[in-house]
């Protein structure tokens, strides 16, 4: 569904050259999981950036549902992590959720229909007057995944979606999109920088490391697919995983690392 | 209690001016400055009657027409300039000079490619409006969240739609701005430009009433013109209430 | 290299529009000359007494008119915003009077005052003094509560209040309160001189008019249009100074 190969990004302006992404290739089955994990500031978002269209690569390729990538793909949603920027603070809850609909060839009926079973997914059904700013920063959030969620995405991008709320809302959201995803099936790729949050929510880890970024590892999460706050994280399966993760991308962050440096 | 003293404080001190200015003048034998009451008389008098139809209309109209048109030039030519950087930075010193050229020095070149009438009045509020809602506009437009752009482009939302939804709304607050300020400049421009050369108008009319020395009837005037500039300020917000209320109620 | 080129040649599109659509016929170029000859009468007005008489006349009304305005603002501004019961009783009085378009008081001006300078004056301090006000009104109360009390609770008196905490707060509020009031003033003082008579760059434009110099007053608009540039990037350097070392963050207009 989703294939990344021999991704490169290079910034350059103002007479410097910065390399945030080395050489990155890893792929995404249709319908699968998959969660990013590496230190902070080792192009995450960037590489985020590149697989929505919204930058374009310097080298390599990137597919979406075997289409090369040069603008923003249809059926491809994103959830940004600044909630509180990525949302219309002129429209309406219902309004920021219908605008991307405007487009798609729906009868009015239809397009309320999905509008309002998208908010009641994320539980939001009695919020549709309300203007985002109106509500906390973990209602904006689900009003932004339930504007993915009504665009009827095949590949739905979180980029560190949870990463300003505080901690109960996050492990609310968390399984919302876990809920979200085993009913819609659609493909799912989620960057953070939490090792905790990366193993909870994913099928498979994909680690990063510093950048130039090239993939360190990809973990297979072999957890049942019914997860839940406390069992699931009190599992001994879940500690083991966590611990694999969290040595690679310490490795990663040690500050002499030249072994895998991109070529 | 506190309705008690809000409405004290909103009305003390005016209703006082007002009191001093009744008494103080109420024993005036100067020409120059008579009694508020014969003011107000002269007021009544002076603009109930058709001179509302044959002047203040006419004058509204005009400044209405030059405004709107000002607002359409202004956030057409802000919005078209201000998402294109190259061509901001090169029309820049152009616009910087145009704009730092006080409007009223443009009469006299209007005047002459649209001689005195309407057509002249209408162009001189048109220039001397637009700069203040074609600057603002571009800052606006520049200042879009990177965010909501990018949210834009990631859903599709292209064209007409991006426009109205993203660049309009995102720009709506500084446009705003500069429409509060070209209203200020507007009515200045609607009472020179009749004051230049007219033979109809508030202006006109006004200053046929110094020029003629009739006192009491040149006050009600420069009142009427007062309570104009006002209730169009008034208007305004209330108007700028309802365009901009997510912007209010978001701080 | 590109970023520096652009605005020259913006402008010299501009230039180059002045100079050849008067040859076109889209306009007549006797009420549009071309911009040489607009060039030559500017240079006809260096050379000519009266025009630096009148732009030195103009610069002095404008001038005195914004320190007066300025003045009067920031005093009455920090007396009335400090004093909280001062300032919730006269906010309906300067909403009211504050949009009242000054041009209205030309009549009146020119009633009492003639066509003399105090006339024009008149219209420019009633103009700007309301700009400077409110700005300085506005940053009065953003004084920070905390370093209210902190002060107060120093022994500190009103006056080094004042001094010391409502000042430098205020300052860059004032500035940009100056930035606006000095267009307005400029705005009016050419008024002034346009419409009532006083002597100046506005009533040089007039007279170019009646005598149908049309290129001569093409190029003293062009002089008002400099002397309206140097205000304007003046003072926005000082309020970029100002605000410097100023941690407020606040939103301003663009005009």
């Amino acid at each position: 569904m989703l294939d990344v190969k021999h991704l490169r990004k290079v910034y350059s302006g103002h007479g410097r050259t910065v390399e945030a992404i080395g050489d990155l290739t890893f792929h995404v089955a249709a319908g699968e999981f998959v969660t990013v994990v590496g230190p902070s500031g080792c192009g995450k978002t960037t590489l985020l950036r590149c697989i929505a269209g919204l930058l374009p690569a310097t080298a390599g390729e990137i597919r979406v549902d075997g289409r090369p990538v040069s603008g923003p793909p249809p059926g491809l949603a994103v959830v940004f992590q600044e909630y509180g920027r990525s949302l219309f603070p002129w429209l309406r809850v219902a309004d920021n959720v219908a605008l991307p609909l405007r487009r798609r060839k729906l009868s009015t009926v239809e397009r309320r229909k999905r509008v309002h079973d998208a908010l009641a997914a994320v539980g939001l059904h009695d919020s549709l007057e309300a203007f985002p700013w109106q509500l906390s920063g973990g209602m904006q959030q689900r009003v932004a995944i339930a504007r993915a969620v009504a665009y009827e995405p095949r590949v739905l991008l979180m980029d560190e979606p949870f990463a300003a709320v505080d901690a109960q809302t996050r492990a609310d959201l968390e399984d919302l999109v876990r809920d979200v995803w085993r009913q819609l099936r659609i493909t799912m790729v989620f960057v953070t920088h939490d090792i905790d949050e990366a193993v909870y929510l994913g099928q498979r880890v994909v680690m990063l490391s510093r950048s130039p970024t090239h993939v360190l590892d990809e973990l297979t999460v072999d957890l049942p697919d019914e997860r839940d706050q406390l069992g699931t994280r009190s599992d001994p399966g879940f500690s083991k995983l966590r611990a694999r993760v969290y040595s690679q991308i310490r490795a990663a962050k040690a500050p002499v690392d030249l072994g895998k440096t991109a070529s | 209690m506190t309705i008690l003293r809000r409405t004290a404080l909103v009305f003390g001190l005016p209703s006082v001016l007002f009191a001093a200015w009744w008494v103080f003048s109420a024993g005036s034998v100067d020409f120059y400055r008579p009694p508020l009451s014969s003011i107000l008389a002269a007021f009544a008098e002076t603009w109930f009657g058709s001179r509302i139809r044959d002047d203040v209309l006419p004058s509204l109209l005009r400044l209405a027409a030059g405004y709107s048109l000002a607002l359409v030039l202004g956030i057409g030519l802000g919005v078209l300039i201000g998402l294109s950087p190259r061509l901001r930075i090169a029309v820049e010193p152009v616009l910087e000079f145009l704009r730092a050229i006080p409007p009223p020095v443009l009469v006299p070149i209007l005047i002459l490619f649209a001689g005195i009438g309407d057509l002249m009045k209408v162009l001189v509020v048109v220039s001397g409006c637009v700069w203040p809602i074609l600057l603002n506009t571009v800052e606006g437009v520049r200042a879009i969240d990177p965010v909501l752009a990018d949210t834009c482009k990631a859903y599709g939302i292209r064209g007409a739609d991006r426009l109205r939804h993203l660049v309009l709304r995102s720009a709506s607050p500084q446009i705003v701005t500069g429409a509060r300020q070209a209203l200020s400049v507007g009515i200045i421009l609607m009472v020179i430009s009749e004051m230049f050369a007219a033979s109809s108008g508030l202006g006109f009319t006004v200053v046929q009433f110094q020029r003629g020395f009739q006192i009491p009837e040149m006050w009600s005037g420069v009142l009427l013109l007062g309570l104009l500039g006002v209730l169009l300020s008034g208007l305004f917000r209330l108007v700028e209430r309802r365009v901009l209320a997510w912007y209010h109620g978001q701080r | 290299m590109i970023r520096r080129l652009l605005p020259l040649s913006g402008l010299l599109a501009f230039a180059l529009l002045l100079e050849v659509v008067p040859y076109t016929g889209v306009v007549s170029a006797v009420y549009l000359p071309p911009l040489h000859r607009i060039a030559g009468a500017l240079g006809q007005e260096f050379g000519r007494d009266a025009f630096w008489t009148a732009l030195l006349d103009t610069l002095r009304t404008w001038l005195t008119g914004l320190a007066i305005a300025v003045g009067a603002g920031v005093v009455v501004g920090v007396v009335v915003g400090s004093v909280p019961l001062l300032r919730a009783a006269t906010a309906s009085t300067v909403e009211f009077l504050r949009p009242i378009p000054s041009v209205a008081l030309i009549p009146l001006a020119v009633l009492l005052y003639g066509t003399g300078r105090t006339a024009t004056l008149l219209l420019v301090v009633y103009a700007s003094f309301w700009q400077v006000l409110v700005q300085v009104l506005q940053g009065v109360t953003d004084v920070d509560p905390v370093a209210r009390d902190t002060a107060r609770s120093y022994g500190l008196g009103r006056l080094a209040r004042i001094r010391w905490l409502v000042w430098p707060t205020t300052l860059p509020y004032a500035v940009t309160g100056v930035r606006l009031a000095a267009a307005v003033a400029l705005i009016l003082t050419v008024t002034g001189e346009l419409v009532i008579g006083t002597p100046g760059l506005g009533k040089e434009i007039a007279l170019a008019q009646s005598g149908g110099a049309v290129a001569q007053m093409y190029a003293l608009i062009v002089v008002t249009g400099l002397v309206g540039v140097v205000a304007n990037v003046v003072t926005r350097d000082a309020e970029k100074r100002v605000l410097a070392w100023h941690p407020a963050f606040r939103k301003e207009a663009a005009a």
